[in-house]
């Protein structure tokens, strides 16, 4: 038996591998189909594999390859202009999302053939408003919020104004190099009402308070880029205090027990969904994705891997961390307690005023 | 046969001539492959790219009718009616094709606030079409200018109006404006820009100044070297140029990160002057991530194009010269001032030139070691390249950058004369 194996396990090695580099189309239909989606890798990505990629590829028997980037539309603007469309499915915040449809980068997805609710409730009817969009809708919540080793002050900070306070709180402060999230952050601290941020946002003197708010931690900022970082530099100790995505968070603390813990006071909401880049090879598959994960069932599930929450009204969040079991509900930026202290970020303010802010910030960051 | 080629000597000398001719034509011809690679690769993405900080068709082709409407508008007083009709009609085509976005984005880079004044009017006139496909016979232009102005107030102001109309120029100076900190006011005259919007002509004086700074600096150490090389055995030249030459052929990345583990606050340097009790554990120096980073990597990256021909020029030296000066009495400083240094200055020429050009062009060591003051205009173009887009500007930035080459090179031709360059 075993000198029989031997020679054909040999050539069918040698069958998959011809079909991996050389596939041709006509034999597509032995040939599994594979979806390249662009995501934001690490303790997320992994989540997001599986609870929703793994199980769609094996209902629908479409192979699913994780790529990782950090966020904008600049790729996928080159691969649509260029006609070198690699990338199938991105995984998008609400506002590249938006942006995107209306520039024509993505594949329109209209709600009304979004899945309906398990009670018959149609899409239209159960995402919050701005969280859905002509070409797919949002599929989770997340939020930046400010996140410190327990070990480090010996009376924890309680307040997003303490993350600007270094005399009670010296050490050096983790902050995303963009202006999103810090500049709303630097005016609620500043004593500005969540209902008034976007306002003072819009006037010229509002961005100077927050610029100087920004000013005075300036020289003890360490900036990162890219969301794996944040639970890195505390663990490194090379931060006292850092904005992160709360789910990376969560999940250092309770898959690495790193001594972690948040400040739920000023967090800012965002959303994000998936969007198919316009020019796919693969446009049904990627469509059937999209659809796969805006089925609530299927977008609840992400709870149990990571802290972030389904986006529609009808989908149930999965009470608890599968690996941990730890209850998912103090702990997802949408529970009742924390949804009073968020504030929910203005996509449409940033896809306004986000090149000229953004300019600024690049600038105000040199000198 | 021709009368010419008749006489012995006139077939010698025509076939000579002929022979002449064909050569020359077969080496024109060996250099055509050259001659269409840098056609290709280099004369022809520098084409477009300048021809992209001029020309921005995209609004003009989006709203054609629109950008005709407003051609004969003062800027001010009211806008024509048919300029709101014609606009209505246009944002619903576009909104139709999927150009919205892309016409929003561009009429948005002149004045924030208008992607969405767009992209929502365009969603919120499709009631005002359906009525009017409803209604008897085709509604009148204030119709239009109604809907327009129901669906976004900004619509009622000229500023907005004047923003389509700038965005609508085919041709404009307007991001070369934007890359020199300028812009127009409502009655079109060039102002500043607000004092927290000016970034790139400061940008650009720094990066000139660490240019000239690290130009300097490679002089400094390059020269002493380069004549040290010179002037040493053969052997020892030998292995010394290796040593100019090891780090020359090494790729940037790793020499440039080898320099993040040799300064980092955490790194070598600062570790041994702890060890050794000349800072405190607490007092360690930041030498990298910030202008000092820059200016260290970039000086060692940049090295070998100084002594390279400053060395070849002072090798083709002879020693009698000075051997002669000291004969004739002048002291070593003086014959060297005198009779040495002249004679290298067209291999200086060449290393400052060299240097100083690839310096305010260079890009990923400043990324890398720069940190946040460190950063010099070119990582302002790559920014806009890729992370906001805004190609026209990256181009007019980019354009700017080559002007300051071309402007160093006329005047280096001017005052010491190109032909007196000796690259080795």
């Amino acid at each position: 038996m075993t000198f029989l194996a031997g020679p054909h396990r040999v050539s069918a090695a040698l069958a998959l591998a011809w079909a991996g580099c050389c596939g041709f189309d006509a034999s597509a239909a032995t040939t599994q189909e594979t979806l390249t989606v662009a995501s934001w890798g690490g303790a997320y990505a992994r989540a997001s594999r599986a609870a929703v990629l793994d199980p769609f590829a094996s209902e629908s028997g479409v192979a699913v390859r994780l790529t990782d980037y950090n966020g904008g539309l600049a790729e996928i603007r080159t691969q649509v202009q260029t006609g070198h469309v690699h990338w199938d499915v991105v995984d998008l915040n609400t506002e590249d999302l938006l942006l995107g449809c209306e520039e024509g980068l993505l594949m329109p997805i209209p709600v009304a053939e979004l899945p309906p609710a398990a009670d018959g409730t149609p899409a239209t009817a159960d995402y919050p408003p701005g969280h859905v969009t002509d070409c797919g809708g949002a599929m989770l919540f997340f939020s930046f919020a400010v996140a410190y080793r327990q070990d480090d002050f010996p009376r924890p900070p309680t307040a997003l104004a303490d993350f600007f306070d270094l005399e009670a709180y010296p050490g050096r402060r983790g902050m995303e190099r963009k202006p999103e999230v810090n500049i709303e952050m630097a005016l609620m601290a500043d004593g500005v009402a969540k209902a008034d941020v976007y306002a003072e946002m819009s006037t010229q003197a509002g961005l100077e308070r927050a610029f100087a708010k920004l000013d005075a931690l300036k020289p003890h900022i360490v900036w990162w880029q890219t969301g794996a970082q944040p639970p890195q530099l505390l663990a490194d100790r090379e931060v006292a205090m850092t904005t992160a995505p709360n789910g990376r968070i969560f999940n250092a603390r309770f898959l690495e027990e790193q001594p972690f813990e948040m400040v739920w006071d000023g967090h800012v909401l965002n959303s994000g969904g998936f969007g198919v880049v316009r020019g796919t090879r693969h446009p049904a598959a990627a469509r059937a994705l999209v659809l796969y994960s805006a089925r609530p069932e299927v977008m609840g599930r992400l709870s149990g891997y990571i802290a972030y929450s389904p986006t529609r009204y009808s989908s149930p969040a999965a009470p608890t961390h599968l690996a941990t079991g730890t209850a998912m509900a103090e702990h997802l930026p949408t529970s009742p307690a924390h949804r009073a202290t968020a504030l929910v970020v203005d996509v449409e303010w940033w896809a306004d005023n986000g090149d000229d802010v953004r300019e600024r910030f690049v600038s105000w960051l040199a000198q | 046969m021709t009368a010419a080629s008749l006489t012995a000597d006139g077939v010698v000398l025509d076939r000579d001539a002929r022979q002449r001719r064909r050569a020359r034509r077969w080496a024109t011809a060996l250099t055509l492959p050259l001659v269409a690679f840098i056609g290709v690769t280099f004369l022809a993405p520098l084409g477009a790219m300048l021809a992209r900080s001029v020309h921005d068709p995209l609004v003009a082709d989006t709203v054609p009718e629109t950008i005709a409407a407003l051609r004969e508008w003062d800027g001010q007083s009211q806008p024509p009616a048919a300029a709101y009709m014609v606009l209505a009609q246009e944002l619903l085509a576009a909104r139709e094709q999927r150009t919205i976005g892309q016409l929003a984005t561009r009429v948005n880079r002149v004045q924030g606030g208008m992607r969405s004044m767009i992209t929502k009017s365009a969603r919120k006139l499709r009631s005002a079409q359906t009525a009017a496909a409803a209604a008897a016979e085709p509604p009148e232009a204030a119709f239009w200018r109604e809907a327009l102005i129901d669906a976004d107030d900004g619509w009622g102001e000229a500023a907005s109006w004047r923003a389509l109309q700038r965005a609508g120029e085919r041709f404009t100076e307007r991001h070369y404006l934007h890359a020199l900190d300028l812009d127009r006011d409502a009655a079109g005259e060039v102002v500043p820009r607000e004092p927290t919007q000016r970034i790139y002509v400061a940008l650009l004086v720094r990066t000139l100044l660490v240019s000239l700074g690290i130009t300097g600096l490679c002089l400094l150490l390059g020269y002493p070297l380069a004549y040290f090389i010179a002037h040493a055995s053969p052997n020892r030249a030998n292995l010394l140029l290796l040593l100019v030459l090891v780090p020359f052929w090494t790729s940037l990345l790793v020499r440039t990160t080898s320099w993040i583990v040799l300064l980092q606050s955490q790194g070598v340097l600062n570790d041994l002057m702890v060890a050794i009790g000349l800072i405190d554990d607490d007092g360690r120096l930041a030498m990298i991530y910030n202008m000092t980073g820059t200016f260290v990597a970039m000086t060692h990256v940049l090295l070998p194009f100084m002594v390279l021909p400053v060395y070849s020029v002072m090798r083709a030296i002879p020693p009698a010269h000075m051997s002669a000066a000291a004969s004739l009495g002048a002291s070593f400083p003086r014959a060297f001032w005198r009779v040495y240094w002249p004679q290298t200055l067209p291999g200086v020429g060449a290393g400052a030139l060299l240097v100083f050009i690839l310096s305010i062009g260079y890009y990923i060591t400043p990324a890398l070691v720069g940190g946040r003051t460190g950063q010099l205009i070119s990582n302002m173009i790559a920014y806009h390249m890729q992370q906001s887009l805004n190609w026209p500007l990256a181009a007019a930035l980019g354009g700017i950058l080559l002007a300051c080459v071309v402007l160093l090179y006329l005047a280096y031709d001017r005052f010491v004369g190109v032909e007196r360059m000796k690259l080795g």
